[in-house]
């Protein structure tokens, strides 16, 4: 009964401790404030993903090509497209 | 000690309610200090779920049957495996399995998944605390597996089923896919309610989802296998509602899978992908209802309860709540782009996903039926095989063909003289082994045949696919064959481990197709040394024997199996009887032909006071291809959830300066 009182409080100051521990280290913080990305940063992630988006689509242009999935003319009808697409994202700062 | 367990669960619990109170008001107002609290109490709670766990095994290993749950699931005799597995026997037990996956979960997601943003990550939180504290609150005060009594002498055992090898894994393999998929439900509710729409709640959530996946898909399997070798039915799946519970959310899972491809490669899909997120959330929800709330007859339920209203109040709460906050973020799920053929790798995947989709609540009302029906007219209306028949010939073999042209049609649109090019071999194959089969004689099954050639294609495809892919890299050049196939994987594990993933689903169809379509059964009372054949097998019953074990007394019918003049072995089906649990079970006697991948499967069904025996045999061809589909999906999913330095390094460029921790 006293081991199972034991790990049990030790438990509970284990819990409150971990708990009470962003305050303990920080009890006057100058900014506590959760930090959400402003709208430049918003707009930056969106172009990096639109920018990644566009060139793994000209990559899986150019294997499907490679593998006899996309025939000549379908590739060469859809490559400039793509590229014209990943220079844009690329150039957007992405 | 049921103290110290009792005590370990309520601060779990309290924990829990400040993960969700605290979580959400930090998140909602903003505040640092007071989100990273909220996670640290999630850690906190991992921890005292771990001890109230510990108290539990400790108990149980102690045959403490002042605890009630080990007083009800065990007994001396009870051998100390199956003593430990009995954690999960039980409704209360399997219910602080489920909190400490959780609770597990969370912690290492959280920790681990910082890409998904602060302000995403600061709702995270909340939602599974919101999760974990139901849990918590069932387990405190409806179904706490530290109830005390005075301790009787021995406890009342475990259910035979239950002893059984399989157990040690099955149970654990299915709730870390069931509670896996908390996961990714939990960053798709963060992600919505901080507003932010972007990819990062999926790359946040890839593996876990991936994971919770395979682990469902494997804890099914070994679940068939357990029904095989235990129940003694002879079958493998019966369309059991507690089966059909666990495939339900992996089939909303496997829809998931696919459609998250589009929406990485083309940003579509967005609402239909969170839909399915909440869905396979929910219907993992559902699973773990049926599986312990009694509802339903089941080998699985093992006990009746009073959580099932707790649990139908929580899956409509968390229907409603997931299904009104995506209706609220819809303008931020709208997408810039729209599919532009019919005929691409997006349009199949699509189509993939409504069969599976269709298959996952055509099964979903079969289960559900039932109970509507009881609940209305006061009488349970059946649901049975050839329902669930129907549909999975109606969406299952369109998607097994659909395995196989997927793989060979090109992202954006194909040209017909293109697909002509790339279905030429595969459709080939499928047709001449088609024909083949008839002149086989498999037409007898109309199904069968029709499984077997779509097998084939798509065999085929995922064959063509690593050869075409294979032959493309080493064009690059520098590398030779074997180069050119490692670096072909390496570059692309998601892919290449998803194909042989669908390879291991097309072992499963024909493995399914062979022993159910084209199986032999013979019945018949034989009294020693008469016999009887099956599917060229000759069966001769030499008699009975019996032996008495630590908890049961086993009897067995020797069986002697011959094939035209050869002697096979002597097979020994039969059954035990536990004295504890006062129970009998059958064991059956399988001979495995690793050469035709069939079973010979015989079943003792009726042992007779006359020294006869009513003998069931199977002969069931190629059924071991179902078990090793098992080893090729898990190395699959193994392939696909493998980290990739590359992807991770694009990853963490695309998203620097956004993965600060709380």
């Amino acid at each position: 009964m006293s081991l199972a009182l034991l790990v049990g409080a030790l438990l509970a100051i284990g819990a409150v401790v971990l708990v009470a521990a962003p305050f303990l280290r920080e009890p006057a913080p100058s900014d506590d404030r959760l930090l959400r990305p402003g709208e430049g940063e918003q707009r930056r992630l969106a172009q990096a993903e639109e920018r990644d988006r566009a060139l793994s689509a000209l990559k899986e242009l150019e294997f499907d090509h490679r593998t006899g999935k996309v025939s000549d003319d379908d590739y060469r009808r859809l490559v400039g497209v793509l590229r014209q697409r990943a220079a844009e994202t690329l150039r957007a700062g992405g | 000690m049921p103290d110290l367990g009792r005590a370990a669960l309520v601060t779990s619990f309290l924990l829990l309610v400040y993960a969700l109170v605290a979580g959400s008001f930090a998140a909602w107002s903003g505040r640092r200090r007071l989100a990273a609290s909220a996670q640290n109490a999630l850690i906190a709670a991992f921890g005292a779920t771990a001890v109230a766990s510990v108290v539990l095994l400790a108990a149980l290993a102690r045959h403490d049957f002042s605890f009630q749950y080990v007083a009800q699931h065990t007994s001396r005799e009870l051998p100390l495996g199956y003593t430990l597995t009995a954690f999960w026997g039980g409704q209360e037990g399997s219910l602080l399995l489920w909190l400490l996956v959780l609770c597990g979960y969370s912690v290492a997601a959280v920790l681990t998944a910082r890409r998904a943003g602060r302000e995403v990550l600061a709702w995270v939180v909340p939602t599974l605390g919101l999760v974990g504290t139901f849990f918590a609150l069932l387990l405190v005060f409806v179904a706490s597996p530290f109830a005390t009594q005075a301790a009787p002498a021995d406890g009342a055992g475990l259910n035979p089923s239950l002893q059984n090898p399989y157990m040690a894994v099955h149970p654990p393999m299915l709730y870390l896919g069931y509670v896996g998929l908390t996961v990714p439900f939990a960053f798709a509710m963060g992600a919505l309610l901080a507003r932010r729409t972007d990819e990062r709640w999926i790359v946040a959530t890839r593996r876990w989802t991936l994971a919770a996946w395979a682990f469902l898909g494997v804890g099914q399997l070994l679940g068939a296998h357990w029904a095989y070798v235990e129940i003694g039915w002879g079958g493998y799946y019966a369309w059991d509602p507690v089966e059909n519970a666990a495939l339900m959310p992996w089939l909303a899972a496997t829809a998931f899978l696919h459609s998250v491809m589009i929406q990485e490669k083309r940003g579509m899909l967005k609402v239909w992908n969170v839909l399915l997120v909440v869905l396979a959330f929910c219907l993992s929800l559902f699973g773990t209802f049926l599986t312990r709330s009694g509802i339903i007859q089941s080998i699985h339920s093992f006990t009746q309860s009073s959580i099932g209203p707790w649990f139908l109040g929580f899956i409509c709460l968390i229907t409603a709540a997931s299904l009104a906050l995506v209706f609220l973020r819809l303008p931020l799920l709208r997408s810039k782009t729209r599919l532009e053929s019919l005929v691409s790798r997006e349009a199949t995947f699509l189509y993939n996903n409504l069969l599976l989709v269709a298959l996952a609540l055509t099964i979903l009302w079969g289960v559900v039926y039932p109970l509507l029906s009881e609940a209305v007219t006061g009488e349970a209306a059946t649901v049975s095989k050839p329902y669930y028949n129907f549909f999975l010939h109606s969406f299952g073999l369109p998607l097994l063909l659909l395995m196989g042209i997927g793989p060979l049609v090109a992202w954006r649109r194909a040209s017909l003289r293109a697909l002509g090019r790339t279905f030429l071999w595969p459709a080939s194959a499928a047709v001449a082994a088609g024909i083949a089969l008839l002149g086989a004689g498999a037409g007898s099954s109309r199904v069968g045949v029709i499984a077997y050639t779509f097998s084939i294609f798509a065999l085929a495809s995922i064959v063509l696919e690593f050869a075409r892919g294979t032959s493309a890299r080493r064009a690059l050049g520098g590398v030779g064959w074997g180069g050119a196939f490692s670096s072909l994987v390496a570059r692309n594990r998601r892919r290449y481990g998803g194909y042989v993933v669908h390879a291991s689903v097309v072992l499963l169809a024909i493995g399914v197709a062979g022993s159910s379509a084209y199986q032999t059964v013979r019945e018949g009372r034989l009294h020693p040394a008469d016999s009887m054949t099956v599917a060229g097998n000759r069966l001769v019953f030499r008699g009975f024997e019996t032996r008495t074990e630590s908890n049961h007394r086993a009897i067995r019918a020797n069986i002697d199996v011959y094939r035209g003049g050869d002697y096979l072995g002597r097979y020994r089906p039969g059954k035990n009887q536990y004295f504890a649990e006062d129970q009998v079970s059958n064991e059956v006697s399988i001979r495995h032909d690793l050469l035709t991948g069939g079973d010979l499967f015989l079943i003792a069904d009726q042992v007779n006071t006359d020294g006869s025996i009513d003998l069931k045999a199977l002969q069931k061809p190629l059924v071991n291809l179902i078990w090793l589909a098992g080893l090729v999906f898990l190395g699959g999913s193994l392939i696909a959830l493998w980290p990739d330095a590359r992807e991770e390094r694009r990853l963490a460029e695309r998203y620097e300066g956004a993965a600060v921790q709380i």
